[in-house]
């Protein structure tokens, strides 16, 4: 089990004092009394042998890192749960996957090298660019899109719409052809090989483009180059941004106008932007600056709540009442839109409004959950400042 | 490329497709052997992960016959299938896989002719589009 002291030292798990809090946190454990992120840590110390071919306790954690967050010894839950994960996938222990695994393959099928018809979104009026300083990352949205066609075809629109906000700015990202799967849910699902795979491809790509700052608008891809990537590569050559924070930046350099009086929405934090990245004020500020009025769920920020699943494994009941209680939060707001940058909230809460039968009245979840991408292109102001600029 | 002959995946449904296979079959029909038949009990019992794992593990073409529109020994199976197989074939070709790799067809039990004719059809397309770009890549 050498694999498994390894894993302790990685995270830090000697720390932990077993007071408890992590357990106490996770919305896992609140719903499935059998889950419990302390247990898992403290019988790896205790040298317990794990069974790593048939345990699923790792499958059931949702990743969310509640329970880091909480940890006053700073103990890496998460990454234990990661690592154990990879040592499970090795010996053949796998996770039940949502759609049988279509995500999964797909992005399989993007590893194996295969041309791929990335920017078919891409139409005339947007302006990009294929060598230049600003690089924006699209991630599967337009895939996931389609795959998911009557929950989030919504998200086929978002790169169009990142790209028409970045070039009322004034501004012509990079996007590219060769750009693939940045590999998170295989990398959460125990297939590391695929996941470097996918990296070397992503990063020979940016780096061919010249780009000094990548710019993200999906939460999974940032937390997957940051964390990730930076683990098997150390420091890379360009800056990784959020189109949160980028777009904030060309809002104070008076770049962008939007349309005033819209409404109010309440926000999403999802976890790998707000508890893994600590991005919680620039879609706040954000939020603001295109003119809409943000009313905030009571749990938020780092306790906000969760869509219920990882990285499309092991969707089950427990995910369906961590969904519902999320969504009966925020109809309680009052608002009529949740907005989130990340596609798989996005899929996931429109799954749960999209089931014919919900244990609840159906009042109590009447809210849209829609991509923020989506509605920052919505909300733009009639004479753009790239036109004012060029007249 | 002459001497390629296409891997086909066919996903017939028990109730029409299936009979309209040994239709052909008992009525002596000649066609190209390129498919292996799987049999469901309903089109809309495929999946869009059927259809990516078949592509993932190399058949070049995908073909998902089903009862007519208004025939579904489910009532509205069919109509499922329609609608994820669109959904799929527009996801294949973004991924780079040419759509007309997969094939939506409606053969009833009643149609051998159809589905020999299908077949025929399928396979000559597919040797004009080759083999499958996913055969035999690196991983």
């Amino acid at each position: 089990m050498s694999e498994m002291k390894k894993l302790i030292d990685d995270t830090g798990a000697f720390d932990c004092v077993e007071c408890g809090k992590c357990t106490s946190v996770c919305p896992v454990a609140r719903v499935d009394p059998n889950f419990a992120p302390r247990l898992i840590v403290v019988r790896a110390l205790e040298g317990v042998e794990t069974n790593l071919a048939k345990e699923k306790d790792m499958w059931s954690c949702i990743t969310c890192e509640m329970c880091n967050d909480m940890c006053p010894y700073k103990v890496d839950y998460t990454g234990f749960i990661q690592g154990m994960r990879a040592e499970a996938a090795k010996a053949g222990n796998l996770p039940v996957l949502s759609q049988g695994g279509a995500v999964h393959t797909m992005q399989r099928i993007m590893a194996k090298g295969i041309k791929q018809n990335r920017l078919s979104w891409l139409t005339p009026d947007l302006r990009v660019k294929e060598k230049g300083d600003v690089f924006y990352f699209t991630g599967c949205a337009v895939q996931l899109g389609t795959l998911f066609y009557d929950q989030a075809a919504e998200l086929k629109k978002t790169p169009a719409s990142i790209v028409k906000v970045l070039n009322a700015a004034g501004i012509e990202p990079v996007v590219s052809k060769d750009e693939v799967c940045c590999g998170h849910d295989l990398n959460w699902t125990g297939d590391e090989k695929s996941l470097l795979n996918l990296m070397d491809r992503n990063v020979k790509a940016i780096k061919e483009s010249g780009a000094k700052t990548v710019v993200f608008s999906c939460p999974e891809c940032m937390r997957t180059f940051e964390v990730d990537y930076q683990d098997f590569l150390g420091d890379l050559p360009f800056e990784l941004k959020h189109i949160s924070e980028y777009l904030l930046e060309l809002a104070d350099q008076g770049k962008l106008k939007f349309n005033q009086n819209g409404g109010k929405v309440t926000y999403q934090d999802s976890c790998r932007l707000g508890r893994h990245l600590g991005i919680y004020d620039p879609p706040r500020e954000l939020i603001a600056e295109v003119g809409l009025d943000l009313v905030e769920m009571p749990n938020r920020r780092e306790k906000a709540g969760c869509c219920g699943v990882n990285a499309f494994g092991n969707c089950n009941e427990t995910s369906r009442k961590l969904q519902l209680d999320r969504l009966i939060e925020a109809t309680g707001t009052g608002a009529d839109t949740m907005l989130t940058f990340c596609p798989k909230c996005v899929i996931h809460f429109n799954c749960l409004l999209s089931s014919p039968r919900l244990p609840v009245d159906r009042g109590k979840v009447k809210i849209l959950v829609r991509d923020f991408g989506v509605v920052i292109a919505e909300r733009l102001g009639e004479g753009d400042a790239y036109e004012q600029a060029r007249s | 490329m002459s001497d390629f002959e296409p891997h086909i995946v066919a996903f017939c449904c028990n109730w029409c497709s299936y009979a309209g296979g040994d239709l052909a079959g008992v009525s002596r029909f000649q066609y190209p052997p390129n498919a292996r038949i799987v049999r469901v009990m309903c089109s809309g019992r495929i999946e869009p992960q059927f259809i990516l794992r078949a592509f993932e593990l190399g058949a070049d073409g995908v073909l998902v016959a089903g009862c007519h529109i208004g025939d579904c020994h489910y009532i509205s199976g069919n109509e499922k299938a329609q609608k994820k197989v669109e959904a799929t074939k527009e996801l294949i070709d973004q991924l780079g896989l040419d759509g007309r790799r997969l094939r939506l067809e409606w053969i009833s039990a009643s149609e051998g002719s159809k589905f020999a004719a299908t077949m025929k059809d399928f396979t000559e397309d597919l040797k004009v589009l080759g083999p499958n770009p996913l055969r035999g890549s690196s991983e």
